[in-house]
């Protein structure tokens, strides 16, 4: 078995630890083990790593340790200090990785729940837009020309009433 | 008007009903919401607080439901007021810990607050008596309503409404309850009944004390997750969860009653002792015997001891309360030998506990 931190020698150094029900594994050899302190039981923070435990540690590995949110000049190392970002943009800024901080968090990673009154039309407008894509998809493979341009008129509609909403 | 004039007499407050108030203290349900173009309060500069809280307060103050409300800036309020509102739980510890760029808005029945730049820039709460986490979050789903056409909301339709810590992100919504759970405490089968709430994703807790203590029996059981569910699902696992752990508490004290009657009589007759007799007394030992006293009245040991005076009892004789009743601040030594003084005081009307009606009143 080799190291997962230098992946040349034999790993000698096991960690297992148990995170909701799940077994993980690290194993290092000898020397990688030493140079980064990871049998102090004090700090496991060199397994978290190699693990992809904890939150900054995901947007980390994803993004690099540069990135920096151009609105509020919230950097990566901010967020590992405090777990929280700095405005709403850094949910854009620090999109990498977020899915799999979000997923070891919550139920899923998609919000099912209240939206705002203007956003709520957009969001059913979006979904129209949807099926009726998937209608026309339907339509053209069918070679129902006629459905087929109705459609695409009703589409073309659609897209006008949403305007520069985010879809 | 201070905060002091404007809160309900601790007596009165301690008067208020809702159904199965025995067990469940209250019910709470908070949401999160952010300004679009603000950074969150956080990383805010402290002149972007004060925009954010310029645009804000006022708006919420404008709610009809607000008619009458306590608003205030953070830094209006001395450390006594703060602590007092903490220990009314209307506003957080770490709200209380905030000055100038941060403030509050509370309706006149308490039942509705607005903590403006806490984490977020509105952490917006309903709390009801008893067991009522459907009705919290009705009203706070109104308010949020009346908000949002007014202050434009940071929401992404795949995200939901976006909070300064993702793990409140989506609804941003915290149901939670307080629950008395002595029946399940001395009858050894609260770490299980813990463990599978936790397995529910919910988080349960001790209100007070450190680490894993839960002083005066006191849990607080709330939702975890934000994202990926909706806030009736939330709402309802929550109901659903308090009224089996309800059901739980009530079946322990049936048992106890049945199975141990002796060593439940004795919890109840000691605490009655001490709390009667006490010259010295600490806060956490006050709180674990008001604990057992209420159980008492519960079981109709105290047939004529009102179960209010107790809740007064709990939060009277913390330091905030304590201090704003004999008019000075206390040192620590000073607070044990006061805090007896108003407990013999106050319960000394109340007679020994009566064991031969003793039943679970529900």
């Amino acid at each position: 078995m080799l190291c997962d931190a230098c992946k040349q020698n034999e790993a000698t150094v096991h960690f297992t630890r148990i995170v909701m029900e799940k077994m993980q594994q690290v194993d290092l050899c000898e020397s990688c083990s030493k140079k980064n302190n990871a049998t102090d039981p004090e700090s496991f923070s060199f397994a978290d790593l190699l693990l992809g435990l904890g939150a900054a540690q995901e947007i980390e590995q994803a993004s690099g340790p540069e990135l920096k949110c151009a609105t509020c000049g919230y950097t990566q190392a901010d967020f590992k200090k405090s777990g929280r970002f700095g405005c709403a943009d850094c949910y854009q800024t620090f999109s990498e990785g977020l899915e799999v901080l979000l997923k070891s968090m919550h139920k899923g990673t998609r919000h099912i729940g209240k939206a705002p009154v203007s956003m709520q039309q957009s969001r059913d407008a979006s979904g129209k837009l949807k099926q009726l894509q998937k209608r026309l998809e339907k339509a053209v493979l069918e070679e129902d020309y006629e459905t087929a341009a109705a459609l695409r008129d009703e589409i073309r509609q659609t897209r006008e009433k949403l305007g520069n909403v985010p879809a | 008007m201070n905060v002091h004039q404007f809160l309900a007499p601790l007596a009165q407050a301690c008067r208020r009903t809702g159904p199965h108030d025995r067990i469940v203290l209250s019910s709470r349900v908070r949401l999160a919401r952010n300004l679009r173009g603000h950074a969150f309060p956080g990383h805010a500069k402290k002149p972007d607080r004060v925009r954010a809280m310029e645009l804000v307060r006022p708006t919420v103050e404008a709610l009809p439901e607000m008619a009458g409300a306590f608003s205030a800036t953070m830094d209006d309020l001395t450390p006594q007021d703060k602590l007092t509102l903490v220990e009314r739980h209307l506003i957080s510890r770490e709200h209380a810990a905030r000055s100038a760029g941060s403030g509050l808005v509370l309706n006149k029945e308490e039942s509705l607050c607005v903590m403006i730049n806490e984490e977020d820039h509105l952490r917006m709460q309903s709390l009801q008596t008893g067991l009522q986490v459907r009705q919290a979050w009705a009203l706070i789903d109104q308010v949020d309503s009346a908000l949002e056409r007014r202050l434009d909301y940071a929401f992404s339709p795949d995200l939901g409404y976006l909070t300064a810590c993702p793990t409140n992100l989506g609804t941003g919504i915290r149901v939670s309850a307080m629950l008395h759970l002595p029946g399940l405490v001395l009858d050894e089968q609260i770490n299980q009944i813990i463990q599978s709430v936790n397995k529910l994703n919910l988080a349960v807790r001790g209100l007070y004390g450190e680490g894993t203590e839960a002083l005066g029996n006191i849990f607080q059981v709330s939702n975890q997750q934000t994202l990926g569910e909706t806030e009736a699902q939330i709402v309802e696992r929550l109901a659903k969860v308090l009224d089996q752990v309800l059901t739980n508490e009530l079946n322990a004290r049936r048992r106890l009653l049945e199975k141990k009657p002796k060593s439940l009589f004795n919890c109840v007759g000691r605490a009655y002792g001490i709390l009667t007799n006490a010259h010295l007394i600490t806060s956490k030992e006050a709180m674990n015997q008001l604990s057992f006293m209420k159980l008492g009245v519960d079981l109709n040991l105290f047939p004529d001891v009102p179960r209010s005076l107790l809740e007064e009892m709990f939060i009277l004789i913390q330091q905030a309360h304590l201090q704003q009743h004999c008019g000075e601040k206390l040192e620590p030594e000073k607070r044990d030998l006061i805090r007896a003084d108003i407990l013999r005081e106050r319960l000394q009307a109340a007679p020994r506990p009566k064991t031969g009606d003793a039943r679970c009143l529900d």
